[in-house]
């Protein structure tokens, strides 16, 4: 007691506390932060890459004694409507969820970074040309656009892949563009010219690897923005009816079910708020840990 | 200032353009038969589908189909529906209101709360209400919003009874899918306003500021409020995109009537002319509305006014 006594009026005196005082909670606050979130991404990957060892039922499995059971000691997160146990269906949903985020995150990150830095790059009339081109799928909120194509496309996972990626794509080649532009006028690169590097050895040896992170920093992001997109795509019935649904899909399903059993919507929605903000949290700190200005603080 | 809107709105007329192409794209160039999405191909005899492609013209060469559309899109027909042959403009321009409420509402919720709680933050650099903010700012951005409106239903329609779930009549409709909404776009606003804010705090100007012995309110809200929200008008566009693809999911969390609904319904219909008329229309507002910013932008910034003034006297 007597101790924090004397913590509580040490803290009242008006000290400037020291540098120690100052950064440690800071530190720990940050990293405690972004070790959870890593936590979390990791444990949800292990759900999608094995949900046989996670999950405790089969998620097939329906019993007609265990209908809308609620939130208990054995079934931890509740059961549907046609007995199935509600985390098992959580586990087992991810491995489709995550493809979808990982997967367009791949196509679109990679496709419109080649376009941006083919742009940036050449210049000229390809520059333009490509720019404009950008500028109007710009025209069409993402969201919206990733509906138009799945809906052209018709229902299918790798349909809500590609609708995605095409989503996404202009945000990666808008910013390699400006990477590239930024790079390629640094000294060094006009340095490896003169010492006669080809065109192709400098563009791939010393112009991309230098453009690369801010890329990066928005391919962490991606994943979380594509994982919304695509589970809001099958929230809205262009998902592909599986035995086993993915996130958006079955919080699609519990809505019918939202006054005699909450817990069927309410938890595959926190396992997507989950996965979005972790991998949020990650890309904020790869960006604070990749700009310059940040480190030096 | 004439110049700036005269150049903005042919750049304007030209990604219209642009857009309609594109949509135009989505729906006839991509893989995938758009007759056999459309239908049960088990359902229907071969003559009534080669009868369904004339019909949607489908079996035409593409420039053919395309030139078709322009032309039609230019006269103001954005096209019908294929389940009651209902053209699809009327359509959007009676559920537009419904649509604007919510986006209107929705925006203002996310600039008062985005604003206020970003500013909080900023000043309170570090501390633990900042903390507090970007955590709250963060689920904002990383919620779906089909589980944030389900959730708002749940907490304050099914278990409390203080508004209705669905519906688009009267105010208390309007709450529970303008604070999903809302929640959403304050989000993004306290990120943006919290780095503006500490951006503009690091400068040397207020620096001076402090040094002449001005008040720290009115260094705050007089001088670092203002320059930081510069960026913030950018943001409105990038809001105003969010707002409406947003509504295609609310309106159909909380059965709205409004355009987002349209498209959602067209889409579970497989209705595609309905599906390219509303995208069509939506990208012309989203363009409208960039372009309103990007004006006022230079309105509220001098030194853009001043960029687009020099070059008109030759100096750049």
């Amino acid at each position: 007691m007597r101790e924090a006594a004397s913590v509580k009026t040490a803290w009242r005196t008006k000290r400037t506390p020291t540098t120690l005082q100052r950064t440690v909670p800071k530190i720990v606050v940050a990293r405690w932060m972004s070790l959870t979130a890593g936590a979390v991404v990791l444990f949800l990957i292990a759900c999608a890459l094995v949900p046989q060892w996670i999950a405790p039922y089969s998620p097939t499995d329906m019993q007609a004694d265990r209908i809308l059971l609620p939130p208990g000691s054995a079934y931890w997160l509740g059961t549907d409507y046609f007995g199935r146990d509600v985390f098992s269906l959580i586990v087992y949903g991810a491995r489709e969820s995550l493809f979808i985020g990982f997967a367009s995150v791949l196509v679109g990150g990679v496709s419109g970074a080649l376009l941006g830095a083919l742009s940036g790059y050449l210049g000229g009339w390809v520059d333009s040309v490509l720019m404009r081109i950008v500028d109007v799928i710009m025209t069409i909120p993402g969201v919206l656009l990733a509906l138009a194509v799945a809906a052209g496309l018709g229902p299918g996972l790798w349909n809500i892949v590609l609708a995605v990626a095409i989503a996404s794509l202009p945000n990666y080649a808008r910013i390699m563009r400006g990477q590239i532009l930024s790079v390629k006028s640094r000294p060094f690169i006009t340095a490896s010219r003169s010492i006669g590097a080809s065109e192709l050895s400098v563009f791939v040896k010393h112009v991309l690897p230098n453009s690369l992170s801010p890329l990066l920093v928005m391919a962490c992001i991606g994943v979380g923005t594509s994982i919304l997109t695509g589970s809001g795509l099958s929230f809205l019935g262009l998902g592909v009816l599986k035995e086993i649904p993915d996130w958006g899909a079955l919080l699609s399903q519990g809505r019918g079910y939202l006054t005699v059993a909450w817990w069927i919507c309410t938890f595959p929605g926190m396992a997507i708020t989950l996965f979005v903000l972790s991998v949020n949290v990650i890309g904020d700190e790869l960006r604070d840990a990749l700009d310059p200005r940040k480190r030096r603080e | 200032m004439a110049k700036v809107i005269a150049v903005r709105l042919l750049s304007c007329l030209a990604v219209v353009a642009g857009s309609s192409v594109l949509v135009f794209c989505i729906l006839y160039v991509l893989p995938g038969d758009v007759v056999m999405n459309m239908i049960d191909p088990s359902s229907m005899s071969p003559e009534a589908i080669a009868n369904l492609r004339h019909e949607l013209g489908v079996d035409r060469p593409f420039y053919e189909q395309f030139l078709h559309y322009f032309r039609e899109v230019l006269r103001g027909d954005f096209g019908k529906s294929l389940v009651n042959s209902e053209p699809v403009l009327p359509k959007i321009f009676a559920h537009l209101p419904a649509t604007l409420e919510l986006a209107i509402s929705a925006s203002f919720v996310s600039l008062t709360v985005g604003l206020a709680l970003g500013v909080l933050s900023a000043v309170h650099r570090n501390k633990p209400i900042d903390i507090a903010v970007r955590i709250v700012a963060l689920f904002g951005i990383s919620m779906p919003t089909f589980w944030s409106g389900i959730l708002l239903i749940l907490i304050f329609s099914v278990f409390l009874g203080w508004f209705p779930a669905m519906g688009s009549n009267g105010w208390n409709t309007l709450v529970l899918p303008a604070l999903t909404l809302g929640m959403l776009g304050a989000g993004f606003i306290v990120r943006m306003v919290r780095n503006s804010m500490l951006e503009v705090l690091g400068e040397p100007f207020i620096t001076t500021l402090r040094a002449k012995g001005l008040a720290e309110r009115a260094v705050l809200y007089r001088h670092a409020l203002r320059n930081a929200l510069i960026p913030g008008v950018t943001m409105m566009g990038i809001l105003a995109g969010e707002m409406l693809a947003g509504t295609v999911v609310i309106e159909t969390v909380f059965s709205r009537q409004g355009i987002g609904r349209i498209i959602a319904d067209a889409i579970m219909a497989k209705d595609l002319p309905v599906v390219q008329g509303v995208v069509l229309f939506t990208a012309i507002v989203y363009v409208i509305v960039n372009a309103l910013v990007d004006i006022s932008y230079a309105y509220i910034d001098p030194r853009i006014r001043r960029l687009h003034n020099d070059r008109r006297s030759g100096w750049a």
